[in-house]
């Protein structure tokens, strides 16, 4: 011993230290034997230290970063509430798309860091396992601040009391729910291509740009601080994404094909999930930031090509069915509301039709196709409803096998006709909404016949019970008060009242 | 192809026809009619008429579009899993081919839907 102390690390020298000097070869057990996962999804991997992690961040520098961000986030979450900030969005009917969010996505942050623990374990690369362990960390944070965030929405509306509860219950929420079902069963590396790279990379601009900016245009300060606080977690998953992709790409180009196939799926099945976002852009924002069909032009059309033509040199595509994806975002959002304005008495949020001033911005930023097919049916359900009338489907409808949605979308060439697709698999029909889901069911059947799809479980007896009501309880509604039409809830009563009162004031 | 797994991957479908009581799941889609969003899912018994389908099933499901009692029942046409079908009303279900998880489509000639937008 020199007895002189070197005082302090280089940043290099200690980001080594504190990753891949945490790691070791085993001895007395086979590494095989320790990390049985991550080889058998048939990626090979030659070198585990050819990842790279341009972020460098280290579990101590992590701490430090994560806790001056939840500073700031609660005191706004504090002056949020103690300024009855609920006031001051720009109408009820905004809180539809939270319900939508914190019973949709906030478990899903939740499934997220279920997954990164576990593939966090399995890597026996020391790099990806740090990176997966903190990304877990960050997913069980937005699950609580998103939590923490929307709860004072809780204090005066409806449909936000249950969300863990119904997330593993009700019919539409089995779409989003299932997504990360599939991910966290399948392998790690198809986990981290789904969630890291299709959904937080390809697809991450179109599900929380929307959110967030909606809830800046709408004035609800709490959700909006909730994501700038979130932000720079995102940055660093959508970096993450990229990067595992590459480490499968340039470690042997027999993955290539294996992750070609995962990118087809998760980006199909990404896309069918937001149709739930396209709908809250289109229809559920009482000001609007852009249609859904600008959105996907910019964050798809033009980012993701930019992306996928980086991704050529190493023999990558854009994913299969893109073209259709494209095609869909003139009518997803339209046929997705429907399917809710169909179903609102079974669901924990209220449906509208549009007022008339934002009918014309749907025609105007749809001009080739809702006139069409769209308006006509929007009118004739608002004349019905001020009839007395509300229009609701009371029959439960088909399920898509492989994304479980109700099987409400068109061919896209024939928008009138809805798209039908069977699989047999061990004598059995499997029916699909589309190529890319029938697909996804021919490749592994044996996964997706497993399907808890809400509508069969119900009339198999397994869901509290064979009336519509005593569904709903299972659900843990509150009948009358959380699901149906939103003119007459009590949500827009509530609204209306402190208006008056405002007015008054 | 097969689940790649770390072991024996079999399990049990969780939608065969047994776990229905007795009944089997059909489909039905009126076409050209998306008020109702999506076709319908029924678990009915296979030995119930064809007849029983159209004079009690499917009005309980369909007879609040303006259309319904406008439909003109000899015109309609029919697919049974995608393929022509013509059915027997007297028959039953299962008699005329409807298996565990059919497909029912059916076409009203003359009739368009809302202000002809097929909704």
């Amino acid at each position: 011993m020199s007895g002189k102390r070197k005082s302090k690390l280089g940043i290099k020298q200690r980001y080594s230290m504190l990753t891949r000097g945490l790691g070791w070869d085993t001895t007395y057990q086979d590494m095989d034997k320790v990390f049985p996962y991550d080889n058998y999804e048939g990626i090979i991997i030659h070198d585990w230290d050819g990842w790279e992690d341009p972020f460098r961040l280290t579990m101590d520098a992590y701490w430090k970063f994560q806790s001056e961000k939840e500073k700031k986030l609660y005191a706004v979450i504090d002056s949020f509430a103690q300024n009855n900030g609920h006031l001051g969005i720009t109408d009820a009917r905004y809180v539809n798309a939270l319900k939508l969010f914190l019973t949709g996505v906030s478990p899903l942050e939740y499934q997220a860091a279920r997954g990164f623990t576990h593939v966090g374990r399995q890597f026996r690369g020391v790099g990806p396992r740090v990176a997966c362990q903190m990304q877990a960390i960050d997913e069980l944070r937005h699950v609580q601040t998103q939590i923490h965030s929307m709860s004072h929405y809780n204090k005066y509306f409806d449909g936000l009391h249950s969300a863990p509860h119904m997330h593993d219950r009700v019919w539409y929420l089995s779409v989003p729910k299932s997504f990360f079902d599939d991910a966290r069963t399948a392998g790690p590396f198809e986990f981290l291509t789904s969630i890291s790279f299709a959904f937080e990379y390809v697809l991450t601009n179109l599900l929380f740009v929307p959110f967030m900016s909606g809830a800046a245009f709408n004035g609800d300060m709490a959700t909006v601080t909730f994501g700038f606080s979130a932000q720079s977690d995102e940055a660093r998953h959508m970096t993450l994404g990229l990067e595992v992709i590459k480490f499968m790409l340039e470690q042997d180009e027999r993955n290539i094909p294996i992750v070609q196939r995962w990118m087809d799926k998760w980006f199909w099945r990404g896309t069918r999930m937001l149709a739930l976002v396209a709908m809250m852009m289109d229809y559920m924002l009482p000001k609007r930031v852009m249609s859904w069909r600008e959105a996907w032009d910019i964050y798809f059309t033009e980012a993701g090509g930019a992306l996928f033509a980086d991704l050529a040199r190493y023999g990558i595509k854009p994913p299969k069915y893109a073209d259709i994806a494209t095609k869909e975002a003139e009518h997803i959002s339209h046929q997705a509301w429907h399917i809710f304005y169909n179903y609102t008495h079974a669901a924990a949020f209220h449906t509208w039709v549009p007022e008339k001033d934002e009918l014309d911005w749907l025609s105007e930023k749809y001009p080739n196709t809702f006139d069409k097919y769209y308006r006509p049916r929007l009118e004739y359900l608002d004349k019905e409803e001020k009839a007395g009338r509300r229009f609701y489907n009371d029959t439960l409808p088909m399920l898509c096998q492989v994304c479980q949605i109700p099987m409400g979308f068109t061919d896209m060439d024939d928008p009138t006709t809805i798209s039908f697709e069977v699989s047999e698999y061990n004598g059995d029909k499997y029916h699909t909404c589309s190529l890319g889901c029938r697909d996804i069911f021919d490749y592994e059947p044996a996964k997706y016949v497993q399907a808890w799809l809400p509508v069969h479980q119900i009339y198999q007896g397994n869901c509290g019970g064979a009336e519509v009501p005593d569904v709903l309880k299972w659900y843990n509604f509150n009948l009358g008060a959380d699901n149906l039409e939103y003119n007459g809830s009590p949500d827009q009563k509530l609204w209306d009242e402190w208006q008056a009162h405002r007015k008054k004031a | 192809m097969s689940v790649a797994s770390i072991g024996k991957y079999e399990f049990e479908p969780l939608d065969k026809v047994e776990n229905f009581h007795g009944n089997q799941l059909t489909y039905f889609n009126w076409e050209q009619h998306l008020l109702f969003c999506a076709p319908v899912c029924l678990p009915l018994p296979p030995e119930m008429p064809f007849a029983a389908l159209v004079q009690e099933v499917l009005p309980g499901v369909y007879n609040k579009h303006p259309d319904f009692q406008k439909i003109n029942w000899d015109e309609v046409t029919w697919t049974l899993d995608q393929a022509d079908f013509t059915p027997d009303m007297g028959k039953s279900l299962a008699d005329n081919g409807l298996g565990h998880k059919s497909l029912l489509r059916f076409w009203t000639p003359g009739l368009d839907g809302i202000k002809g937008s097929h909704s």
